[in-house]
């Protein structure tokens, strides 16, 4: 078991894309153990890539079961390759990062996704989640394509797009 | 770093920001936080501007851009750093008909419960005919969601429509 450094911006390794796992090994599950150990050493990130110890493989933890308003989650989950199949809605929250220190803003999430995804073991399963739990997935997800929050950040008076308004055939005027 | 506070407020036109932070480039000053925003069609900003060595007097380093584009300058010696950010554990949002004192009321309430206020933006939206207010505040207190949203519930009912929710900050 070991504590991994955290890459901070404005690190390049931050901006690549990982690929996928092939080999769930002992060495795979000691390099969870790690990551593991390196979010719950931090202050309370609720998830981490393992792009961020620079580890450019699709390995992400999320763990959304200690919030101080409990919300809808799996418990802790380690997914490997990862990959959102589905997404729906719109929700603006509040993000920070642990490759970002001192610095929180507002992002735009889809609010519920469907997500397929492998355990360490190499099996296959999906899952439905939504709200914050979701909102951990995608902030996840992107760090294995190389994108922070900070590229996602909205101005605190943006408006969410209002998807609803839009019907099939066009705006309805009235 | 020693940091001062210029605060510069003008009609709105484009290229200010850039004319501006040249112009401090040039003298030799750093940029720290800043915000700007047009309030009423004008444009304001407030920068922490600082500089490792004494740089001379930055008034008289911006007058020329100041005057060039009609704006007016202040500039404040401040205490503070970088880095002092605080992450906001509430929101409140306050919208309805416009009327006198509700930003007093709202956050008079909000005082009283030892709520910090982190950020503040509010706005007259709707029409001359009939104005509507909008608020949104994001800060930080030690109360409980209940003990907040009793303390607003007094001013329902004196009919301001005010919502308070924590946010929940994600660090991944």
């Amino acid at each position: 078991m070991a504590i991994l450094e955290i890459l901070k911006l404005p690190d390049s390794r931050l901006k690549e894309i990982a690929e996928e796992v092939t080999a769930f090994d002992d060495e795979l599950h000691s390099f969870i153990s790690d990551l593991e150990e390196t979010r719950l050493d931090g202050p309370a990130a609720v998830g981490i890539a393992a792009t961020q110890v620079g580890r450019l493989q699709r390995i992400v933890i999320i763990d959304c079961s200690n919030t101080r308003k409990p919300v809808p989650n799996h418990g802790r989950l380690v997914l490997v390759n990862p990959e959102i199949t589905e997404w729906d809605g719109f929700e603006l929250g509040r993000e920070g990062c642990l490759s970002v220190p001192d610095y929180t803003g507002n992002v735009i999430r889809a609010e519920k996704i469907k997500v397929k995804a492998m355990d360490p073991a190499g099996l296959a399963s999906e899952y439905e989640m939504e709200g914050f739990e979701a909102r951990a997935l995608q902030h996840e997800v992107d760090h294995l394509d190389g994108i922070l929050f900070v590229d996602r950040l909205v101005s605190r008076r943006t408006d969410l797009f209002q998807r609803k308004v839009y019907r099939k055939g066009g705006a309805q005027k009235t | 770093m020693d940091w001062q506070m210029l605060t510069l407020v003008g009609e709105d036109q484009p290229g200010i920001v850039a004319q501006v932070t040249d112009a401090l480039y040039q003298s030799g000053f750093n940029l720290g936080e800043t915000s700007m925003i047009r309030l009423g069609g004008n444009f304001t900003i407030m920068m922490m501007v600082g500089s490792a060595q004494a740089q001379g007097d930055l008034t008289r380093q911006l007058a020329p851009v100041a005057e060039k584009l009609g704006l007016q300058l202040h500039l404040d010696p401040i205490r503070g750093a970088l880095h002092q950010h605080r992450v906001p554990n509430f929101q409140v949002r306050v919208n309805g008909a416009d009327r006198a004192g509700i930003v007093a009321r709202v956050t008079g309430v909000l005082a009283v419960c030892g709520f910090n206020i982190l950020e503040l933006e509010s706005d007259v939206v709707g029409t001359e005919q009939e104005p509507v207010y909008i608020m949104t505040i994001q800060g930080y207190s030690e109360s409980t969601l209940e003990s907040l949203e009793a303390a607003l519930g007094e001013l329902k009912a004196k009919d301001i429509d005010v919502h308070v929710s924590p946010i929940e900050t994600l660090i991944g």
